[in-house]
């Protein structure tokens, strides 16, 4: 048997090129299907990390897709804001630790700009419970500085010192702030969360830019300089979200009533685990299609496989033919072509994971950069063994195709193949 | 001891009416060199796949040196096979991808008895046969599909023969060869078959090649299926 398998091998390489191909295209497909499935499980990470240690995530009542969306997200826009003295309630409740007051609305060249207190920059936790850091400079004091996650510094090419503008709302296009310019006063260290892709100034930043605007637009002919904008009153007077950590975690649920139920306004509390949860589900849906996909492409390769081999079949009836008469059995003939099959199968199904710890190393950097997923280099995790396992075993059940045939027509061809 | 002793052979293909071979007697002495006449149509192939076990009568005894292989089972009759028939066909008789030296070998992979036979290593011998044959040393190492036909018909003529096969069956191995080269084959594989002391059954539809033969057989003859669709 172990002479067979020995001139398998041998033919094989004899046909290195065609088989090559197919080897190729599984490499391809085995590539394709793992990397869906890091980014999946990277991303599903990810998205779990992009905020840790919050309780309760309290905004205006809604949906809590949306809430988290725009409040950890900072995508979409809230449909109300909460007033300041809503916020206060919550923030003085004796259960509540702490609360940090999120104020959304403006951007800076596509990136959300985020209005909150100095605190926010101790307080903040993600992935598994790590502090953001300062790259470079410090939290913002004055009213008109601000600090940039490291992905607006990264695409921007912001240093510490620069002056920005900012733009009313999400739109590039939109009406500008353009006469309150911010000063870069500190750059946060990379997180892989939303943080990296938002600006953060004080509330009282927030309250100045507006002083002079009315329901959304500048007020004609009135125009408040920088400068002056001290002299007026900058105490907040709505925030669009909070997060809220609470002394006790078991007190989870009736600080959420609490909210819920509050009389003075309708409020959401919602906690960031079940919400992210229920906004993976919706999103769920895409990365098993994509999954899906790829086990499709997978597939395609197999068939190629068997097809390549089944073809080759006729211009091997010859050396089928010699194996018999030297007494290969119609057995060594099915088990040489499926080995063959199989052979090929493993060979693409490592040259997949190779290239893809190749590729991931290469393409790391720049997923993290223009998609923000962080595709982390590491061995294959048991999920991903387990769809190995899964292409090999399909590629053993493929290569049962051309061997069943090579017994066949072993079989009736004997030693002398009528060609 | 007969090297073929052949008895109420009736032969059918599987999805055909008719048989197509059906031998009422056939017997071949041990080292007789036997030419086997078979035009097309009258059962060439058929016997040598019952001969070869690769194929099963439907009735009928075929006894290979005192071993009736119609009795043995499917793994049994390919071990009969490599181990004590040598074949040798028209063309295209070696895998093309190895080389002239281990096609000759292949054999003594496939059973230790011709591993044994052909004393302490089998290339070794392979080599000994070639050069006997002889193919000059600089192509036992090239890939077997790049020698020329007259080339490759004396390495499979190797090949069939290395570890003392007591039967060699040769189907048309000169038809490819012009006719000058026939002739110093067949002389070759005859002083070939009388070293190792085989019985050589050499089939063809050439009758001029007949006359080195101690023995000529016509299958149309014996063959009473093919009697029948000529008559």
């Amino acid at each position: 048997m172990t002479a067979v398998l020995r001139l398998a091998a041998l033919s094989a390489w004899s046909r290195r090129l065609t088989l090559g191909l197919s080897l190729i295209a599984i490499a391809l497909a085995v590539t394709l299907l793992l990397a869906v499935e890091r980014i999946r499980g990277d991303a599903r990470q990810n998205f779990a990390q992009s905020v840790s240690g919050v309780d309760l995530v309290v905004g205006a009542r809604g949906g809590s897709v949306q809430l988290m969306l725009y409040a950890v997200f900072h995508a979409g826009a809230a449909s109300n804001n909460i007033s300041w003295d809503s916020y206060r309630a919550i923030a003085t409740h004796p259960a509540v630790d702490w609360a940090l007051p999120l104020s959304l609305g403006d951007s800076h060249r596509g990136f959300a700009v985020l209005g909150t207190v100095p605190e926010y920059f101790q307080r903040f936790r993600h992935g598994d419970g790590e502090a953001l850091r300062f790259r470079e400079g410090r939290a913002f004091g004055g009213v008109f500085e601000v600090v940039l996650g490291s992905e607006v510094v990264q695409r921007l090419g912001y240093r510490l010192g620069d002056s920005i503008t900012l733009s009313h709302g999400m739109s590039e296009l939109g009406p500008a702030h353009g006469d309150k310019p911010f000063r870069v006063v500190g750059i946060l260290a990379a997180t892989g969360t939303p943080v990296d892709r938002t600006l953060h100034v004080g509330l009282e930043a927030i309250s100045a830019l507006h002083l002079d605007w009315v329901g959304g637009a500048p007020l004609p002919g009135v125009n408040i300089p920088s400068e002056l904008v001290t002299k007026f009153d900058l105490k907040p007077k709505e925030i669009t979200a909070a997060l809220v950590g609470l002394k006790q975690r078991g007190d989870v649920f009736r600080m959420q009533r609490f909210v819920n139920q509050y009389r003075g306004e309708p409020l959401l509390g919602v906690m960031p685990g079940v919400a992210l949860d229920e906004l993976w589900q919706t999103i769920g849906i895409v990365e098993r299609s994509l999954l899906a996909v790829s086990a499709l492409v997978v597939l395609v390769g197999l068939a190629g496989l068997a097809a390549t081999l089944l073809a080759g079949l006729n211009e091997r009836r010859r050396e089928l033919a010699i194996l018999r008469a030297l007494g290969a059995g119609p057995g060594e003939i099915f088990l040489m072509l499926t080995a063959e099959g199989l052979l090929v199968t493993i060979l693409g199904a490592l040259l997949g994971l190779l290239l893809l710890g190749a590729g991931s190393g290469l393409a790391a950097p720049w997923l993290l950069e223009r998609f923000g997923v962080v595709l982390a280099t590491r061995l294959p995790g048991n999920e991903e063994l387990a769809l190995i396992g899964a292409v090999i075993l399909t590629g053993l059940v493929a290569s049962l195709v051309p061997g069943w045939r090579a017994w066949r027509r072993s079989l009736a061809d004997g030693l002398t193949p009528r060609l | 001891m007969a090297a073929l002793r052949i008895t109420d052979l009736v032969f059918r293909w599987p999805r055909q009416a008719r048989p197509c071979l059906d031998i009422t007697h056939l017997e071949l002495a041990a080292g007789a060199r036997v030419f086997l006449h078979g035009p097309s149509g009258s059962g060439k192939s058929s016997l040598l796949g019952l001969l070869g076990g690769v194929a099963l009568p439907q009735r009928g005894a075929i006894e290979l040196l005192g071993t009736d292989i119609t009795r043995l089972g499917g793994r049994a009759r390919d071990r009969f096979r490599a181990e004590h028939i040598g074949f040798l066909f028209q063309q295209f008789n070696l895998l093309p991808w190895l080389s002239a030296l281990d096609n000759v070998v292949l054999p003594c992979t496939f059973s230790a008895r011709r591993r044994e036979r052909a004393g302490s290593s089998p290339r070794n011998e392979a080599e000994r046969m070639l050069r006997h044959l002889d193919l000059g040393e600089e192509l036992w190492r090239k890939p077997a599909g790049e020698l020329s036909v007259g080339q490759q018909q004396r390495v499979a003529a190797a090949r069939a023969l290395i570890g003392r096969p007591e039967i060699l069956i040769a189907d048309e191995p000169t038809s490819a060869l012009d006719a000058e080269r026939q002739q110093a084959f067949i002389d070759l594989l005859l002083q070939e078959t009388a070293v190792v002391g085989a019985t050589l059954v050499f089939v063809s539809h050439d009758q001029r090649l007949a006359g080195h033969f101690d023995r000529v057989v016509a299958l149309d003859e014996i063959n009473r299926a093919a009697q029948e669709v000529t008559a």
